[in-house]
């Protein structure tokens, strides 16, 4: 038997997928490259079960970016509607604003020329 | 947090109670996070898959029947959007997720010499994130994450046989990676 054709198995074998059987076993119980294969085979496996115990800790925000996608709708049309309604008041103060600032200019134009009449 | 606060939260996010969902979010955000960015080597990319993510799990949490794990069910939901993020982001790049032989960029390793179990996890981690990432994916999902090849093949869109084609060729490039053949050895392998 070939060790390219036991190659093939041995993750398999390293993970307990699969079982040394018959010949194979005869020739990994003989072949000193065959088992060091095996062997780091386990030892990626068993590394790479570890990992899962292992975090990457992500940049700040990423908790309140999820929270935020994940809104209900309701409260995303409160949102808007807050919104809204803030642009709405923003929009007859700033009206109210302008007019009274109109107002104000007139009123001081006005008693300019009265002035300057008298 | 133990499986019955868990479970019980659970239940409340499924009866609609948002803040239970919210609480689950602040208990696997890392642990989904850390699975994305092994699916899609970038942190920015991650933080696009785990938004979708949870995205889909938060309109999906009805659905949950509790026969797996509610990580498990995270897991899943996330591979999905990573394969989804990386079609998409390979369509954009015109590159192949197979991808070229991963560069050697460190030739002076020797496992033999560095036996300490985090040495071989971070050379592991390494290793991974220099394999294509089709090719990583599977070996993630099944090796680190304990998912079936069936659930595998299901979220990546890909046959049960394909995905077991791709743990092997993974393993033996990680394999390679961390313990490259001498010329002995190249013998060895014909």
């Amino acid at each position: 038997m070939l060790c390219s054709t036991i190659s093939l198995e041995l993750a398999e074998i390293a993970d307990g997928s699969a079982e040394l059987v018959d010949d194979s076993r005869v020739h990994v119980e003989r072949c000193i490259r065959c088992q060091a294969e095996l062997v780091q085979y386990k030892k990626i496996l068993r590394g790479l079960t570890s990992l899962q115990g292992e975090f990457i800790v992500p940049d700040d925000g990423l908790l309140e970016e999820i929270l935020a996608t994940v809104q209900p709708p309701a409260t995303v049309h409160k949102l808007h509607r807050l919104n809204h309604k803030h642009r709405k008041v923003a929009y007859i103060s700033s009206i109210a604003a302008a007019g009274a600032a109109g107002a104000i200019v007139l009123a001081a134009r006005l008693a300019s020329r009265e002035k300057v009449a008298s | 947090m133990d499986s019955k606060e868990f479970g019980k939260l659970i239940e409340e996010a499924q009866a609609g109670d948002h803040r239970a969902f919210e609480e689950l979010v602040r208990d696997t955000y890392a642990d989904t996070y850390t699975l994305a960015f092994r699916l899609v080597g970038d942190k920015e990319d991650a933080r696009d898959v785990v938004q979708e993510a949870y995205l889909r799990a938060h309109k999906g949490i009805k659905k949950f029947r509790g026969d797996a794990q509610l990580t498990t069910w995270l897991y899943r939901i996330t591979a999905n959007c990573a394969s989804t993020y990386l079609t998409r982001r390979n369509k954009h790049q015109h590159g192949d997720l197979d991808g070229l032989d991963p560069v050697d960029e460190d030739p002076d390793r020797d496992p033999t010499n560095r036996a300490d179990v985090a040495d071989l996890r971070s050379q592991l981690s390494d290793a991974l994130m220099k394999l294509p990432p089709k090719l990583r994916s599977v070996v993630v999902l099944r090796d680190i994450y304990d998912l079936s090849h069936e659930s595998i093949a299901e979220q990546l869109d890909i046959t049960e046989s394909a995905a077991k084609v791709r743990l092997h060729r993974a393993r033996k490039r990680l394999r390679e990676h961390l313990y490259p053949m001498g010329e002995e050895d190249q013998a060895h392998a014909v």
